[in-house]
């Protein structure tokens, strides 16, 4: 069973009620009725629509990104940078372009975290640079350089025409011409918008979506700059 | 009115004594400073419009070209008055073409005639461009004893944002005639760093539209044959900050906006903003959002939603009575301050509805006469729809008992899409059936004495007290400097536009502020 709603361009009127159920049964809806019509303003109408479907989905064929690493501990994220790295682990965030939305990276970053789970300025072992909102490209490159960053964390959330990719491949591509390979922090997104598949065409080590917490991405950073446990 | 919480009245006068000891540095700061956009604001009022070919403003070109050759400390008004005369000219846009092609040069005049002169013509132009803005206020006064004003309070207030102002208008239009009273056009992001004001009707924006005169000029004219239409006069409302927050201000005033959001701090905050910057434009457009009767919203919902919306209740009501001060200091009216506050309570804590009860009910009490902005949950909306349309209708129900003046419609797709049109119908028909059911049960509504609502007030007002005294004691930009509000640190020598910022020099002269603050 599905439920759906939508907004039609046309007048409340029978006709109206049935171009819903058209464009329902066109979606796959089959049977599907609609339960619920109203008009607003001049010239549109919201249904809510129920229907039955039939289509099957081949859950081994869907495809996503998979935690491949080791969901540990704040203690444990300190104990072995502490152990392995013998110095703090240097992390810069921001949000770029003209987003001004500092909620997610603020979430991962800020003290308070999320969700009951604090971020990374919480961890003993992480030295954490957030530079907040509209941080343009340039900025970013110069202070992860002067921070001497080991991973990069960009936020984006409101984004409009693609313009969270485009910044993404604007920043991936400013650090590959401003520093050799080696010297290159770990380049991280996330945001509600990105899809977590697009890394390696983005430019970019790793991206995180929607529901992300603070635990995983210090998890990550451990996985992928100091190597996992023992 | 007898208060519900039984807040003792010393404790409420001694918060606002320590606001004002508190922001009283602040605001000898701003009357001992200028800036590039408080210079370019008072060239607007003087009558210069329009925009180079490559679209920087004819002020912003004229303010470079005088600060190139004397600074800003004696303010921008005598070097181009004397300038003016000394070219024969007398328009002033003309001067600034002929000034940005290099042919002008500008100086403060060595006799105290020609300095007497030019300050007179300077107070002639300006003067021009007051009288349009109290034009402006006289025509919404007469509009609103002609339309009327909203049947109910809260005033319920929707945002517009397609970043195409002519697919705004027809969207402002309709969501007029669904019901909303005030109408916010929300800006481009990122025209809050911007130092110079778009110009012309503009329909590309990012998640909003630019805040241009003539955007301005287009919606109002929209909204007046839609007020007419509808028999109640819509307010239109957009954004007095960022880097031109002065120069938004006055297009405000000459354009007959109604409502603009303009926080002492928030530039600070959450934008990075030099601290000085903000606090010298602020009052600048304070100064001029009281002239043109505009009631100002204070963005006090932000701090709660990067702090903790318990934890930092505090620093809203700290926040609300600084913004007071600063307010009335710069001659607005109690009618005039939409002091801002949000419903954003983790609602997985136990006791969260009566906590925001308890928060709304004080900044009611603490704020009898000003209208108060009452701002939805954003940082609890997960994209469960269902959900935060029913919190949308909790937050809706705190709005209705408490006496909210201003009432921002929640949007349960909120930090999920940009509201479509069934979405803002939804949100509406929750405010509808909320206000209307609840009619005026805030007549019953009157919390235990001793209980737990009149406690978490009254605790929350005496961390906040505890607060300004710490602020007084440290400086409130020592205070911003540290992360107090929000968490943001921003120290006073940092963030952008402080370049813009120069102190006064002994001669100087600005005969807009002059005008602003003789007597009424």
């Amino acid at each position: 069973m599905v439920q759906l709603s939508f907004t039609l361009p046309v007048a409340h009127d029978k006709r109206a009620e049935g171009a819903a159920l058209q464009l329902a049964q066109k979606m796959g809806l089959e049977p599907a009725m609609v339960v619920h019509a109203r008009q607003m303003g001049d010239g549109f109408t919201f249904f809510v629509v129920y229907g039955r479907v039939a289509h099957l989905v081949d859950t081994d064929r869907v495809q996503v990104v998979e935690r491949d690493f080791p969901l540990l501990s704040a203690k444990d994220v300190n104990a072995v940078i502490k152990r392995r790295l013998r110095r703090r682990l240097n992390v810069v965030g921001a949000c770029i372009g003209t987003d001004a939305h500092t909620v997610g990276i603020d979430a991962i970053l800020n003290v308070k975290g999320i969700a009951g789970e604090k971020g990374l300025e919480y961890y003993r072992e992480l030295s954490v640079t957030n530079m907040g909102a509209q941080v343009s490209v340039p900025d970013l490159v110069e202070t992860a350089r002067a921070c001497k960053a080991d991973a990069v964390l960009v936020s984006q959330v409101v984004t409009q025409r693609d313009a969270h990719l485009q910044n993404t491949r604007a920043m991936s591509a400013a650090f590959r011409e401003a520093l050799p390979a080696g010297k290159r922090p770990l380049l991280i997104v996330g945001g509600p918008r990105f899809d977590e598949l697009m890394a390696g065409e983005l430019g970019v080590d790793r991206i995180f979506g929607r529901g992300t917490t603070p635990r995983e991405v210090a998890s990550y950073l451990v996985h992928a700059l100091v190597g996992s446990s023992n | 009115m007898a208060g519900k919480l039984g807040l003792d009245p010393r404790v409420v006068r001694r918060a606002r004594r320590l606001a004002a000891r508190a922001g009283q540095p602040v605001v000898d700061l701003a009357r001992s400073h200028t800036t590039v956009s408080v210079e370019r604001a008072v060239l607007r009022l003087a009558g210069v419009s329009g925009a180079d070919s490559d679209g920087i403003p004819w002020v912003n070109r004229l303010v470079d070209a005088v600060r190139a050759e004397v600074g800003l400390g004696h303010g921008v008004s005598v070097p181009v008055f004397h300038a003016l005369a000394a070219e024969g000219l007398d328009d002033v846009t003309v001067l600034a073409q002929k000034a940005a092609a290099g042919a002008v040069r500008f100086g403060v005049p060595e006799k105290k005639g020609e300095v007497a002169a030019a300050r007179r013509a300077a107070k002639r132009a300006t003067g021009a461009g007051l009288r349009v803005v109290d034009r402006r206020r006289a025509e919404r006064e007469r509009l609103i004893r002609r339309w009327g004003d909203p049947p109910q309070r809260p005033w319920i207030y929707l945002i517009v944002a397609t970043g195409d102002i002519f697919e705004d208008i027809p969207q402002a239009q309709a969501a007029a005639r669904a019901g909303a009273d005030v109408i916010a056009v929300i800006r481009s992001t990122g025209q809050s760093l911007l130092d110079y004001v778009p110009e012309g009707a503009t329909r590309e924006g990012f998640a909003g539209t630019y805040a241009t005169q003539e955007n301005f000029r287009l919606m109002r004219a929209a909204l007046d044959e839609t007020s007419r239409e509808l028999g109640r006069y819509v307010r239109l409302t957009n954004y007095a900050s960022g880097l031109c927050m002065p120069e938004i201000a006055a297009l405000a005033g000459l354009e007959r906006l109604d409502m603009m959001l303009n926080d002492s701090m928030y530039g600070i905050l959450f934008r990075d903003i030099n601290p000085i910057r903000t606090f010298v434009d602020q009052r600048f457009s304070r100064q001029v959002h009281a002239r043109a009767g505009i009631i100002i919203n204070t963005g006090e919902d932000n701090y709660l939603t990067t702090a903790d919306a318990v934890e930092a209740a505090h620093t809203v009501t700290v926040s609300q009575l600084l913004n007071e001060f600063f307010a009335h200091e710069a001659g607005l009216a109690d009618w005039q301050l939409g002091l801002g506050h949000a419903f954003e309570i983790n609602p997985d804590l136990p006791e969260s509805f009566r906590l925001e009860l308890a928060h709304a009910l004080l900044a009611r009490e603490l704020f009898p006469a000003a209208p108060l902005k009452w701002m939805p949950p954003t940082k609890h909306m997960t994209g469960d729809v269902f959900r935060g349309n029913l919190l949308d209708g909790f937050f809706n129900l705190v709005g209705a008992l408490t006496g909210q003046g201003i009432l921002l419609v929640g949007m349960m797709t909120e930090a999920v899409v940009t509201p479509w049109l069934s979405d803002r119908d939804i949100a509406l028909q929750n405010v509808r059936y909320v206000l209307n059911g609840a009619g005026n049960l805030h007549e019953d509504f009157v919390p235990a004495p001793g209980g737990f609502i009149q406690s978490r007030a009254r605790s929350v007002l005496g961390e906040a007290v505890e607060l300004l005294g710490r602020i007084v004691d440290e400086t409130l930009l020592a205070a911003i400097a540290d992360g107090t509000f929000g968490i943001m640190k921003r120290p006073a020598d940092r963030g952008k536009g402080l370049d813009g910022v120069a102190r006064h020099e002994d001669d100087y002269y600005n005969p807009v502020t002059v005008a602003l603050e003789a007597a009424p």
